[in-house]
């Protein structure tokens, strides 16, 4: 049990399922093995930070399913938000709304449930957290020990650690609201083939953008085992290790898909047949074991008005905030 | 039906690796000349300073590059690295470093250093001689943080991976497996064999440098005592041990 005193911190009194720091990732250290990390569902990271008047990239806690629970102790309270889901979220018991700014008093206790439409969610607190970035970010991977608390997922007793809140103490209130993606039980997922189609035969290709894939329950950080109808390698399942991206569709000896995400290990040695779109990384690893994929071809210059799409809706988000209480209207910090 | 394998003629490609990567194939074997242009490229792309470049990531045979298309895309990036290519004289960009690596050997092998001399054939006084004369080379730093992956192990040492894998192989692990080298950074699980330890630090996160061991690098090792390897893990705890590097 960390000694408070006198700091601002969020203290974790009941752990949620695998919460970690995270903001936007760790670029550049690759070529040392270092994962790129950062929130899975990254639009979703953005929404509550600038719910919360953070800029968009700063860290928040990411939650796999269950969010736990978390004592405010910061003198003069601190804004929050979760979003990521319809996240059922109470305030000292009392329950109040994901995708919406909520004002926490200091000794206030926040609990984050399930939602039925969501893996990943994020609480975001106004000022964020101060903990050191480590090469360069302040995202965890729990493998190789770096960033976050420790390198480590939080558990009951930790106390994290605020930064300095971007709001003076005794404004008034201003409730921000915003709009829970919907989301389908069977998704439409968009690729570019390679870098090694080649390796299989064209029947598999068909399959592979004919047929629906399920979300197993293997699921974590790293990637998501899919089950489906197997792929079958021309060439053998080895491939000299190269490089892999978050987005990356591996196919092992099994013929079985899996989709790589933040955590995963940035080279390889199973081909991949596909990459899955920046754009719809997120929208993918916010599917629940159970629902199913059905992956879509584009072409590269598809792919790339995806992105531009997809970059301007952070861009957005700051003019889509519905400002609930007309008494004090502030525009969140861009920083 | 198999695909042809790829011909000579046929590289360097350029594959598309979704909306942001591009993967630079300079070849399909593990080979010093492959890899020689694979880092070669990465370090002329790191002098160039492509506006919308992210990072590289040098692997045996390919680079892998990954950009912002909202600032450039595939057809002037590839245009651009073929002109980088083109104008690369060979080791242009600086000679390859020269690592010693001191190693306790059997330290931390768990009976891998003699059941992999059994199974070579050989005595593990052998196995090390062999291992110490040898002159390897980084490939690629990959699977872990860290994790460097050495070619040029000498053919009497080839021997398969274990299909079990072990747990337990702690941080600094001099390891052997298949026809590859490697030194870990973190513990792990490996079916490669342990052969010794190096108390020198391959990560370390509060040093100014934090990754000690990069692609292209060449490395030797030499043997030390168990009681040397204490002192220098001491050293290496204070941050105060210095690896011999010739640049």
């Amino acid at each position: 049990m960390t000694d408070v005193g006198a700091r601002s911190v969020l203290l974790v009194r009941q752990q949620g399922q695998f919460v970690t720091v995270q903001d936007y990732g760790r670029m550049g250290w690759k070529r040392f093995g270092v994962p790129r990390s950062g929130a899975m569902d990254l639009l979703s990271l953005a929404v509550a930070n600038v719910l919360v008047g953070n800029s968009l990239h700063a860290p928040a806690l990411e939650f796999m399913f269950v969010g736990g629970e978390y004592e405010l102790l910061a003198e003069g309270g601190r804004r929050v938000a979760v979003t990521g889901g319809s996240f059922p979220v109470f305030q000292n018991g009392k329950r109040v709304s994901a995708y919406r700014s909520i004002q926490l008093s200091r000794g206030d206790i926040l609990r984050i449930g399930a939602a039925p439409d969501a893996v990943w969610g994020y609480l975001a607190i106004n000022g964020s957290f101060a903990m050191p970035r480590e090469l360069g970010s302040a995202s965890t991977n729990v493998a190789s020990g770096i960033g976050g608390l420790d390198g480590c997922a939080l558990r009951a007793g930790d106390a994290v650690p605020l930064g300095t809140s971007v709001l003076d103490a005794g404004q008034p209130n201003v409730e921000q609201t915003f709009y829970a993606p919907q989301r389908p039980k069977s998704l439409l997922v968009r690729v570019v083939l390679g870098p090694q189609d080649n390796y299989f035969d064209p029947k598999s290709l068909d399959v592979l953008l004919s047929e629906p894939f399920t979300i197993t329950h293997h699921i974590d950080r790293m990637g998501y085992n899919l089950l489906g109808p197997k792929l079958v390698h021309a060439r053998g399942p080895d491939l000299i290790s190269d490089g892999v991206v978050p987005g990356s569709i591996q196919v092992p000896g099994s013929g079985q898909l899996i989709a790589l995400f933040a955590d995963c290990q940035p080279t390889g040695g199973y081909p991949k047949v596909a990459t899955v779109l920046s754009a719809d990384i997120g929208r993918l690893a916010q599917s629940r074991p159970g629902s199913t994929v059905r992956f879509y071809s584009v072409t590269i210059e598809e792919a790339y008005e995806a992105r531009l799409s997809f970059l301007r809706r952070f861009e957005q988000l700051y003019h889509q905030i519905t400002t609930v209480s007309q008494d004090y209207v502030q525009q969140p910090q861009l920083v | 039906m198999p695909t042809a394998p790829p011909n000579r003629l046929d590289f360097p490609r350029f594959l598309p690796v979704g909306d942001t990567g591009l993967l630079v194939e300079f070849g399909d074997a593990i080979s010093l000349s492959l890899n020689m242009a694979v880092v070669e490229l990465d370090r002329s792309l790191a002098k160039a300073r492509l506006p919308g470049l992210v990072e590289s990531v040098p692997t045996y045979r390919s680079l892998l590059i990954e950009y912002e298309p909202a600032l450039i895309r595939l057809p002037k990036l590839i245009e651009r690295i073929k002109l980088l290519l083109r104008a690369s004289k060979p080791r242009s960009h600086g000679a390859d470093r020269q690592l010693l690596v001191p190693v306790a050997y059997d330290e931390g092998s768990d009976e891998d250093l003699a059941t992999a001399s059994g199974l070579l054939g050989l005595k593990p006084d052998a196995v090390i001689s062999a291992h110490v004369a040898a002159h390897y080379r980084v490939y690629m730093i990959g699977f872990m943080p860290g994790f460097a992956y050495l070619g040029g192990l000498p053919p009497e040492l080839h021997l398969p991976r274990r299909n079990v894998v072990r747990s337990g192989a702690p941080e600094g692990s001099i390891m052997i497996g298949g026809i590859q080298a490697a030194i870990a950074a973190r513990p792990l699980r490996t079916g490669w064999y342990v052969i010794g330890r190096t108390p020198v630090r391959g990560f370390d996160k509060t040093r100014a440098e934090p990754f000690l061991f990069r692609a292209g690098d060449n490395v030797r090792f030499r043997q030390i005592d168990d009681k040397e390897f204490e002192r220098l893990v001491a050293k290496a705890a204070e941050g105060s041990l210095v690896i011999e590097v010739v640049e």
